[in-house]
């Protein structure tokens, strides 16, 4: 495995310009201060209530993601070319998914084979041919971006369906500005709080062509017990709209209503957090109570838009990505500007033969797996281990793609033992609406904060940070 | 606004209000049983705290006899009992977190402390007098700090309307459930009215509803029960009276009404509920029975809820 690139200090003992102030500001603040600092930190993200909740977990319900009080800086050069590659990518899942549910021009190219599509459980076969309002799928992208050397970025996986994080973006940014006023002052880091309103006028623009001047837009969560709850409550406070449960919602000639205190009001956006599987119980699954009975008829009328669309998963689904350059270039004749992390298919034989002789060297996951659950990470597992993993991709390769252990980048971070280097990824959040596409400088950066771990995602012990793009 | 949220803020009062009136129960059962017995007789006061708190008969499911240490845990720690403290505050919080856009920050951060309070401090009850006096200073300062969050910081449209509904329809029925327990413990001795007996117990009723002082400014007189029941029933100067929870009550409705433009059920059943109390003196409450009016307020007010539950909030 490579060595890290250290997103601070550049080898032999220089500081990268982007953290010179950051670097000083530290020398001058004792270590007490940053405890400190850190438990205050806590308190607040506990008082507020910033909580994510974890599936069987029976010792509490809801916990806090750690958070890392050592912002992460990047360069306003360094962002100007990520958010280039990033609107490009999306540009291109939402005409790679209008294309599959529609002409499927890319299948008959044969540059994607059908097979991943058509067989792929994530597909919806209920979206062909369907007419989704201003030909827009993924209005809301987290796409997963890490960093192993000073110019390249690598999208790591390509979120289209519901990404979360957004809210700790924000709530990182308050809580640092309330904490850290000096280290702000000596900074030029661009605002992200206009994340809200951004998504609000992106929602807004994509109402059906029916709907009203001011159309109603709600936000549909599964409801307290779901993992991103804070989020949702978050979201829709920000936004000034309705948070909605399924069963506030009652569809009525192809119109979606919210029962309210003075009866019945029409919907026409609904920015929803709850999976396709459970969005209609006529349609979808029908032991579900978390959606509404109805919802797809009324999507299908062209009465409501959902977003995102649905069957977007099909684009963030680990096998699609292996294509994405292929499928960049397909639709926008351009190359692409973010690089994919090298990819094996399981799939393909030979690829799978690759991938058994060398399982101690790469990272394995599942195609449709999500939040670092079923995957091998080869040079930290057991001999064990690594002979179950071996057993599954033979019953089952298509189920599988495999990665090199790639050096995320590391970036200063309070540990036990002080300040160590610790590996980072970074989500940003790319928003489409009916014109515009849109995204607030900077996302979510997620820390492995065990020594030496690669694994990011809150379910699994990883922390946050706060994300600094320096306004040069 | 959604008729879930306005359910969630409902009964979220509700809940706040009942851990409060749990909460003044058990202190002031604790200050009757610490007299010598010679002035409090045999009757069982913590008998007493589970009736007026409606949970005698799962309490009994439960325990044999009622006596201080199972009481104090079924009314306030309880998992068995729905409507002990702490799941009257877990309930609270849950219903904080599904309307939480509804609410100010202040409101929230009241019941979230309170709830992390809970778990931090109270997980495992408490096991001396002094613990228990800090727990039900606790809770009586959370519901005070609710309160005074939502008249200081919310808007004055529907949200804080139902809200105060919840408040003032759980107040009024603690308030007739403790008279009503009370007196039919207390009235049928005829021997011992006016006696030390008497005295303590009528004053432990005033503290439970926080109305002790107010007596006396109001009266300026010794405890009399008449009196006792003209102050919570019908002197619609004190907050926890029938008579003001039921001028808040058809006030609410009135700007709910006025709001959407619609009068209906909820407005009309409440307002005659409060012309009845209006026009009703302490002597016609005695000679009707005052366990007979109060067990029919006590349906009407359940009534108003099932109404409102109707009209707004499904």
């Amino acid at each position: 495995m490579a060595v890290a690139f250290d997103e601070m200090n550049i080898p032999g003992g220089d500081l990268r310009p982007a953290y010179q102030e950051l670097a000083r500001w530290l020398k001058e603040t004792p270590p007490e201060a940053l405890e400190y600092r850190r438990q205050e930190a806590e308190l607040l993200f506990r008082r507020i209530g910033i909580t994510f909740a974890v599936y069987g977990d029976s010792e509490s319900t809801e916990r806090l993601i750690p958070f890392d009080v050592i912002p992460r800086i990047m360069s306003g050069k360094e962002w100007t070319l990520l958010e280039k590659g990033l609107k490009q990518r999306v540009r291109a899942l939402n005409m790679f998914l209008r294309d599959i549910y529609h002409g499927r021009d890319i299948l008959r190219a044969e540059v994607v084979p059908d097979d991943l599509i058509f067989q792929n459980p994530v597909f919806r076969p209920e979206m062909n041919g369907q007419q989704v309002p201003h030909d827009v799928y993924v209005h809301i992208a987290g796409i997963d971006i890490i960093r192993v050397d000073a110019e390249d970025f690598i999208v790591l996986e390509d979120n289209a369906r519901t990404p979360s994080g957004v809210s700790y973006m924000l709530e990182n940014r308050e809580i640092m500005m309330r904490l850290f006023p000096d280290l702000f002052a000596r900074h030029k880091v661009a605002p992200v709080e206009r994340y809200p309103d951004e998504l609000l006028s992106a929602l807004r623009s994509v109402a059906p062509h029916g709907a009203s001047g001011e159309p109603t837009v709600a936000l549909l969560t599964p409801g307290v017990y779901n993992s991103a709850y804070y989020e949702h409550s978050f979201l829709a406070d920000k936004l000034g709209i309705e948070l909605v449960e399924g069963r506030d919602l009652v569809v009525k000639n192809n119109e979606v209503f919210m029962r309210t205190t003075e009866g019945v009001k029409r919907v026409d956006v609904i920015y929803r957090r709850v999976d396709d599987d459970f969005l209609d119980p006529l349609t979808f699954r029908p032991d579900s109570a978390l959606g509404v009975p109805g919802l797809m008829s009324a999507y299908a009328a062209g009465n409501i838009t959902l977003a995102n669309a649905v069957g977007t998963g099909i684009a963030d689904d680990k096998a699609i990505y292996s294509y994405m350059p292929e499928i960049v270039k397909f639709y926008l004749g351009e190359e692409p500007i973010l690089k994919n992390v090298q990819t094996w298919r399981c799939r393909e034989p030979k690829d799978l033969a690759y991938v058994l002789d060398n399982l101690g060297d790469l990272v394995v996951k599942e195609v449709h797996g999500s939040g670092g659950y079923g995957m091998l990470i080869g040079p930290a597992a057991t001999k064990a281990t690594i002979e179950a993993f071996r057993e599954k991709l033979k019953r089952e390769p298509e189920g599988f793609i495999a990665q090199p252990t790639l050096a995320l980048s590391t970036c200063p971070t309070c540990t036990a033992t002080g300040l160590a280097p610790r590996h980072v990824d970074l989500r940003p959040f790319v928003l489409t609406g009916s014109k515009t596409t849109t995204i607030v400088p900077g996302g979510l950066t997620r820390v492995a904060l065990k020594e030496g771990s690669l694994v990011v995602n809150s379910s699994q012990g990883g922390g946050t940070k706060d994300t600094w793009i320096l306004d040069e | 606004m959604l008729s879930r949220t306005a359910e969630n803020l409902y009964w979220l009062a509700r809940y706040v209000e009942r851990a409060e009136y749990l909460a003044r129960t058990i202190d002031a059962t604790l200050r009757v049983t610490a007299l010598p017995a010679a002035y409090i007789g045999k009757t069982n006061e913590w008998d007493s705290a589970l009736l007026t708190a409606g949970v005698a008969a799962s309490f009994y499911q439960k325990y044999q006899e009622a006596n201080e240490a199972n009481v104090v845990d079924y009314l306030s720690f309880s998992a068995d009992n729905p409507s002990s403290i702490r799941n009257c505050i877990e309930a609270a919080r849950l219903n904080s977190r599904s309307v939480r856009t509804a609410l100010t920050s202040e409101m929230w951060d009241t019941i979230n402390s309170a709830w992390i309070e809970l778990q931090a401090v109270w997980s495992k009850g408490t096991s001396t007098r002094e613990d228990l006096a800090k727990f039900l200073r606790f809770v009586q300062e959370t519901s005070l700090r609710f309160d005074g969050s939502a008249y200081r910081t919310m808007l004055r449209n529907d949200a804080y309307w139902f809200s105060r509904m919840g408040v003032h329809l759980e107040r009024a029925d603690n308030t007739a459930r403790i008279l009503d327990v009370k007196y039919h413990v207390l009235l049928p001795e005829e021997e011992h009215v006016g006696g030390p007996l008497d005295f303590y117990q009528w004053s432990s009723i005033l503290r439970s509803v926080s109305a002790l002082t107010a007596y006396h400014w109001v009266y300026r007189e010794t405890l009399k029960p008449w009196l006792i029941a003209d102050l919570l029933i019908l002197n619609d100067t004190l907050p926890r009276s029938l008579a003001s929870c039921y001028g808040n009550l058809v006030r609410n409705l009135d700007q709910i009404g006025v709001a959407y433009g619609r009068q209906g059920p909820a407005q009309r059943h409440a307002r005659g509920i409060r012309n009845r109390l209006e026009h009703s003196n302490m002597n016609d409450i005695f000679q009707h029975g005052v366990h007979e009016f109060i067990q029919e307020f006590i349906a009407d007010n359940s009534r108003l809820g099932e109404i409102i539950t109707k009209q707004y909030l499904i």
